[in-house]
C-alpha cells in the first residue's frame, strides 16, 4: 500500500523488538469475540488511476457553476478566486500543520491569524474578532449563546429576514440548552416591526443584513433600542463583499458580528468547508468562542504570535468553557486572508462595486420579462423576484436548459405560501451574455 | 575541527552563528513583517474593471469611511505567505507525533480529488437533480462509515469532532425527551481521562457532568460506572481507546450496565484510527461516535481546520438524526432538508446546508486507495509504531501504567525528571531544536507531566529508529548529573521564533494590528 511505509521484514523485526508474536497480540484488550477475522466488507485497495476514475465519473454528474450561467445564493456564492490562493493554501507547511500548539514552529499560521483578525475587525468596523468559526451559521448559534452569558438573559429575537438554516441552527441549539427563541415570520420586504420585540427580557436582536431576501437594513435603530432594554444587538452578514460597499455593522453600533466568509478565498464546495466570521466589541472578548490569536515576544525579545486567553477554552475550563469548538476552519481563513491581501482597499470595493452592479443590470432585465416582477427597493448582489409561476418548477425547467437560476424560496422555507418567490444572485461573474440567456429562457418558460 | 559527520570545518568558524546580519534574516530564515507594514491601501494583486456609472439601490446605506485594508500585489503576495509558510512545521516536514490529534501523510490525490469541478464549484442549493453526483458521493461515504463501525445510520453534517460530540449528545436528548425522560435524566458522566471538548459539549446543551475517576490502571473501570448509574443519568462520553493510549477492555460490560440503567453510551470517536478493520464500535455496544475525518481518515489538519465530525448512530437514536440527509427516491438521490419532510424525527438542523463535502471526498479517496486491506493494515502499523516508540524509551521514560501494550499511541509521565530541573514543557521545547515536533504535552490531565506520543501509521522503521535515538539522547542529558540544563531550559534555540511570552499575551492582549503611535519628540 503506497502509503504505508513499513515492509514486511520491517514488521517482523518490530514485533520481536517489541517482544510478541503478532500483531494481534496489541490487540489483546479488545473482546476475543469482538476482534474482527477478516477484513470489514468493503473493496480493496486501489491505485490512483482507479481512484480518480470513480470520483471523477461522480464530479461529472454534477453541474458546476464555472460550465453555465449561475444565479445561485442564499448564503453562498459563486466568485472568482485568483489562482494564487489555492497555490499557497497546498503548501505543505500550511496544508499539514497543525492546531498552533507549539507557537514558536508555526508562527506563520500564527501570524496570518493574526493579520486574518485585523483584516475581519476592520472589516466589519469592530474592535476585536477571533480567529475563525466552522461557518456563519454555527458562528451565529455561538453568538447567541454569548450574548445569554454577557447579557445572563436566555431569550433571543431572530429577524424575519435571517437565513432560514441559520434560524434552524440557533433553534437547534437553543431548544436543547432550554433556551428561549422568539423568530419573527419571514420578511420579504423587509419591514417587519422588530423594535416592538425588544424588552428588559431579551438577551439578543439577530438581525441580518444584506438579508435573505436580499434588502439592505438599517441596524442603527434596531441597537438603539436593545441597548435600551440592555440587550446586544448581533448583526449577521452571509455575503462578506457587501462590506465593500455597505456601512459597516459595527458603525452602527452592534455588539457582535457573525457572517459567512465563504465568498472571500473559498470554493462553493456544495456548502462546506467555509469559514465563519465572528467580531465583537472588546469589553465581550473573555466571553468570546473560539481561538484568539494574540501578539507577544520571545526570549530573544522578537514580536511573534501565540493563541491566547484559552482559559475561556474546553481544553482549560472543560464544562465551563464559553464553547466546546476545538478545531476550526485554519485554512479557509488562509484562503481568505490571501485573497482579501491581494484585493486591498481598492479591490474590495471595486468588487463589491461590480457585483452590486451586476445585480442592478440583472434586477432592470428581469423587470422588462412578462410574468416576473422585482420585489427589493435596496439590495447588493441579491434580490428577490415574484414569479407567475411556482419558483420551483421554473427553476428545474430553466435548469433543463443549462441554465442555473437561484434559490426557490419553498426551498428554504416549504409550506410558506411563498413558492412564486425566487432569490437571485449576481457576481462578478456573470456576463451580459449569462443575463440574456437567462432572460431569453425565462421567457419561454413562464 | 570536525564537524558531526565527521569533516573538517574551516579554521576560524566557531562561534559563527554569532555573526549578527543588517537584515536580521539569517539566509533562509527571513524576517517578514505584517501585510499591515508592507501593504498600501491603493494597491491591489487583482486586476478588475470599473463598472460602468449605475445608480445604487442601497439606501443610502453606503459606506462612506476607509476600511484601511492594505493590498499586495501579486508578488508581494506570494513572497509574504511563502515566507509565512516557511515558519511552519508540517507533517510533510517531519515526525509529527502530536498524541490524539493523528497527525498521519495528507496523499496529495485527495487535493485533486476535492477540486473536481463537480464537487468543489458545486452550489448546495442548485437543483438536486443538477448535483447526483454529489449526493452519491455522500451515499457511499455514508455507507463506508457504517460497514467500518458496524452502525446502521449516520448524520454527515457535523463540521468537526467537538461539533459531531454536540450532534450525538442531542441526538441522545431528543431520544430522552422522546421517552418522557428529560427532566429527570440530565447528568452525562464524564472520564477525567476525556478530551475537554466531552465536558463542554455536554455543558453546552445542560447536562451536569459527573467525572468517572481515574484509576492507577489507566482504565474505567464498570464497577466505577455502575456505582454513578442512576434515573438521572442520561449517558456517559467514553473515549475509546482511550486518551491514555489504551482499548477499554471493559468497554462490553460499560455499555451493557448503561443500557440496563436506561442511559446512552456516547464514544468520543478521536482514536478510532488505532481499530479501523479490527473491530467495529457497534459491536461494543455505541449509540453515537463521531469520527473525526481530519484525524482517521487523513483530511488535511490545515493549521486548525477546517475538519469533518460525521456521527454515526444506533438503530434506537437513528430516528433523530438531523437534517439535512440523503434519502433515495424513484428519481434518484434527493436530500431531506426539512424535519417535516422526514419520516422520522429529526432533532433539527447542525449548520446551514449539508456538511464539509471538501473533507467528504478527501475521506472517501482515502479509504478507496486503502481499501479494506489498506485500513486495517493502517491501524496495526499505527499500534505497532507506537509499541516500538514504547519499546524503545521504556528503561529511560516513565509509563504510569506499568509497561504494558498500547493502541496507537504511547503515554509517558514526568516521574523520570522528578529533581532534574526539566519539566515536560522543557524537554518537548528541546525536541523542536532536534527538528520534530513535539508530542501532546500536559494531557490527558489524568498522569502528571503526561507526555503522549503518536507516530502515526506514516512513518517508516529508520524514521522511528532516529526518533527513538534522539530522545533516548535527551533523557540522557536530562536526567543526568550535570547541572547545566540549558540544552532544555532555554529551549528552543534554533527555530523561528524562541520561546514566547504567554503570559505577556494574556495579561495585555493585543489581538489585532494597530498603527504605531507616533515617536514623541526627544526634546518634549
Amino acid at each position: 500500500m503506497r502509503y504505508l511505509p513499513l515492509s514486511e521484514t520491517d514488521r517482523g523485526e518490530m514485533l520481536a523488538r517489541v517482544g510478541v508474536k503478532s500483531v494481534d497480540d496489541l490487540f489483546a484488550d479488545i473482546p476475543k469475540d469482538k476482534l474482527l477475522k477478516a477484513p470489514v466488507d468493503l473493496p480493496r485497495r486501489k491505485g490512483e488511476l482507479e481512484v480518480e476514475r470513480i470520483l471523477s465519473r461522480m464530479s461529472s454528474k454534477n453541474i458546476s457553476a464555472s460550465s453555465v450561467p449561475f444565479f445561485v445564493g442564499a448564503g453562498a456564492y459563486k466568485h472568482h478566486v485568483p489562482a494564487t490562493v489555492d497555490h499557497l493554501i497546498q503548501r505543505s507547511e500550511f496544508l499539514t500543520s497543525y492546531t498552533p500548539y507549539q507557537p514558536e514552529i508555526a508562527q506563520g499560521t500564527l501570524q496570518y491569524l493574526f493579520e486574518f483578525q485585523t483584516q475581519v475587525a476592520a472589516l466589519t468596523g469592530m474592535e476585536v474578532a477571533n480567529a475563525s468559526m466552522y461557518d456563519g451559521s454555527t458562528g451565529t448559534g455561538e453568538a447567541v449563546l454569548m450574548a445569554h452569558r454577557v447579557t445572563k438573559r436566555r431569550k433571543a429575537v431572530l429577524s424575519g429576514g435571517l437565513h432560514p438554516h441559520y434560524i434552524d441552527v440557533v433553534q437547534t441549539l437553543s431548544k436543547m440548552a432550554s433556551d428561549e427563541v422568539a423568530a419573527l415570520k419571514a420578511d420579504v420586504s423587509g419591514t417587519e416591526d422588530i423594535l416592538s420585540q425588544i424588552d428588559d427580557s431579551v438577551s439578543c436582536v439577530v438581525v441580518q443584513s444584506p438579508d435573505v431576501f436580499g434588502n439592505v437594513r438599517d441596524l442603527k435603530p434596531i441597537a438603539e433600542k436593545a441597548h435600551k432594554h440592555g440587550a446586544l444587538l448581533i448583526a449577521v452578514f452571509t455575503e462578506v463583499v457587501s462590506l465593500g460597499l455597505l456601512q459597516s455593522p459595527g458603525s452602527q453600533d452592534a455588539d457582535i458580528v457573525v457572517g459567512e466568509g465563504q465568498s472571500i478565498g473559498n470554493a462553493l464546495n456544495f456548502g462546506g468547508p467555509y469559514v465563519g466570521l465572528f467580531a465583537a466589541k472588546s469589553k465581550y472578548i473573555r466571553q468570546m468562542p473560539g481561538r484568539l490569536c494574540g501578539e507577544t515576544v520571545d526570549a530573544d525579545g522578537n514580536r511573534g504570535f501565540v493563541l491566547t486567553l484559552s482559559t475561556r477554552e474546553q481544553h482549560i475550563r472543560r464544562d465551563k468553557a464559553t464553547s466546546n469548538i476545538c478545531t476550526n476552519s485554519g485554512l479557509c481563513c488562509l484562503a481568505f486572508t490571501i485573497h482579501m491581501t491581494l484585493l486591498g482597499e481598492t479591490g474590495l470595493k471595486r468588487l463589491a462595486r461590480i457585483n452590486h452592479a451586476n445585480a442592478v443590470k440583472l434586477a432592470d432585465a428581469l423587470s422588462g420579462v412578462k410574468g416576473v416582477e422585482v420585489l427589493n427597493k435596496t439590495f447588493f448582489n441579491e434580490f428577490t423576484v415574484k414569479l407567475a409561476k411556482p419558483a420551483a418548477e421554473v427553476v428545474e425547467r430553466l435548469a433543463e436548459k443549462g441554465i442555473l437560476a437561484g434559490v426557490p424560496v419553498s426551498r428554504l422555507l416549504p409550506k410558506s405560501g411563498l413558492d412564486n418567490l425566487l432569490l437571485v444572485a449576481s457576481t462578478e461573474v456573470n456576463t451580459d451574455e449569462d443575463r440574456a440567456a437567462f432572460v431569453a429562457a425565462l421567457k419561454e418558460v413562464l | 575541527m570536525l564537524n558531526r559527520q565527521g569533516r573538517p570545518t574551516a579554521a576560524g568558524d566557531a562561534g559563527s552563528n554569532e555573526h549578527p546580519t543588517f537584515t536580521g534574516n539569517k539566509a533562509l530564515a527571513q524576517v517578514e513583517p505584517l501585510i499591515f507594514e508592507i501593504g498600501r491601501t491603493d494597491v491591489t494583486g487583482v486586476d478588475l474593471d470599473e463598472p460602468a456609472s449605475f445608480t445604487p439601490r442601497l439606501g443610502g446605506q453606503e459606506r462612506k469611511d476607509a476600511i484601511n485594508l492594505p493590498g499586495l500585489s501579486e508578488p508581494e503576495a506570494m513572497r509574504h505567505y511563502v515566507r509565512l509558510s516557511q515558519m511552519n512545521y508540517g507533517i510533510d516536514t517531519g515526525l509529527f507525533p502530536l498524541g490524539s490529534c493523528t497527525m498521519k501523510h495528507n496523499a496529495r490525490l485527495n487535493e485533486r480529488m476535492a477540486r473536481l469541478p463537480g464537487f468543489s464549484d458545486a452550489h448546495p442549493l442548485q437543483p438536486v437533480s443538477t448535483a447526483q453526483g454529489a449526493l452519491e458521493l455522500m451515499k457511499e461515504l455514508a455507507h463506508y462509515l457504517m460497514t467500518l463501525t458496524g452502525t446502521k445510520a449516520v448524520s454527515l453534517s457535523p463540521k468537526a469532532g467537538a461539533h459531531g460530540e454536540l450532534c450525538g449528545m442531542m441526538a441522545i436528548k431528543a431520544a430522552i425527551e422522546a421517552k418522557g425522560e428529560g427532566k429527570t435524566r440530565n447528568v452525562v458522566l464524564v472520564p477525567e481521562s476525556a478530551h475537554g471538548t466531552n465536558p463542554a459539549t455536554a455543558a453546552l446543551i445542560g447536562f451536569v457532568v459527573k467525572p468517572v475517576p481515574a484509576r492507577d490502571d489507566g482504565w474505567v473501570h464498570v464497577d466505577d460506572v455502575k456505582k454513578l448509574l442512576g434515573p438521572d443519568v442520561a449517558a456517559i462520553m467514553l473515549t475509546n481507546p482511550n486518551t491514555c493510549g489504551l482499548f477499554e477492555p471493559q468497554v462490553v460490560e460499560i455499555a451493557k450496565a448503561l443500557h440496563d440503567a436506561g442511559a446512552y453510551f456516547y464514544c468520543d470517536g478521536a482514536n478510532f484510527n488505532a481499530i479501523v478493520g479490527k473491530a467495529k464500535p457497534g459491536d461494543l455496544g455505541i449509540d453515537a461516535m463521531h469520527i473525526n475525518l481530519h484525524k482517521t481518515f487523513s483530511t488535511p489538519h490545515g493549521g486548525g481546520g477546517p475538519g469533518a465530525g460525521p456521527v454515526v448512530l444506533s438503530e434506537r437514536l437513528s430516528p433523530f438524526a438531523p437534517v439535512p440527509f440523503v434519502r433515495e427516491s424513484k428519481s434518484g438521490l434527493e436530500l431531506v432538508e426539512h424535519e417535516s419532510d422526514a419520516a422520522e424525527k429529526p432533532f433539527g438542523r447542525m449548520t446551514a446546508f449539508h456538511g464539509q463535502m471538501g473533507m467528504y471526498v478527501r475521506a472517501l479517496a482515502y479509504m478507496l486507495s486503502h481499501g479494506a486491506d489498506g485500513m486495517k493494515q493502517a491501524s496495526e502499523d499505527a499500534v505497532l509504531n507506537a509499541n516500538y516508540i514504547r519499546a524503545g524509551l521504556s528503561d529511560l521514560l516513565s509509563l504510569p501504567f506499568g509497561d504494558k501494550p498500547c493502541m496507537h499511541e504511547v503515554l509517558f509521565d514526568d516521574a523520570w525528571l522528578k529533581d532534574t530541573g526539566v519539566t515536560t514543557l522543557d524537554f518537548a521545547k528541546a525536541m523542536i531544536d532536534e527538528g520534530y515536533h513535539p508530542m501532546t504535552m500536559y494531557f490527558p490531565l489524568v498522569v502528571h507531566g503526561a507526555m503522549l506520543i503518536e507516530p502515526t501509521e506514516s512513518e517508516s522503521k529508520s524514521s522511528l529508529d532516529l526518533f527513538i535515538a534522539t530522545l533516548r539522547d535527551l533523557a540522557l542529558a536530562a536526567t543526568s548529573s550535570s547541572n547545566d540544563k540549558s540544552r532544555f531550559t532555554g529551549a528552543p534555540y534554533h527555530s523561528p521564533r524562541r520561546r514566547l511570552d504567554e503570559t505577556r499575551a494574556a495579561r495585555a492582549p493585543v489581538l489585532k494590528w494597530t498603527p504605531p503611535a507616533p515617536i514623541a519628540d526627544a526634546a518634549e
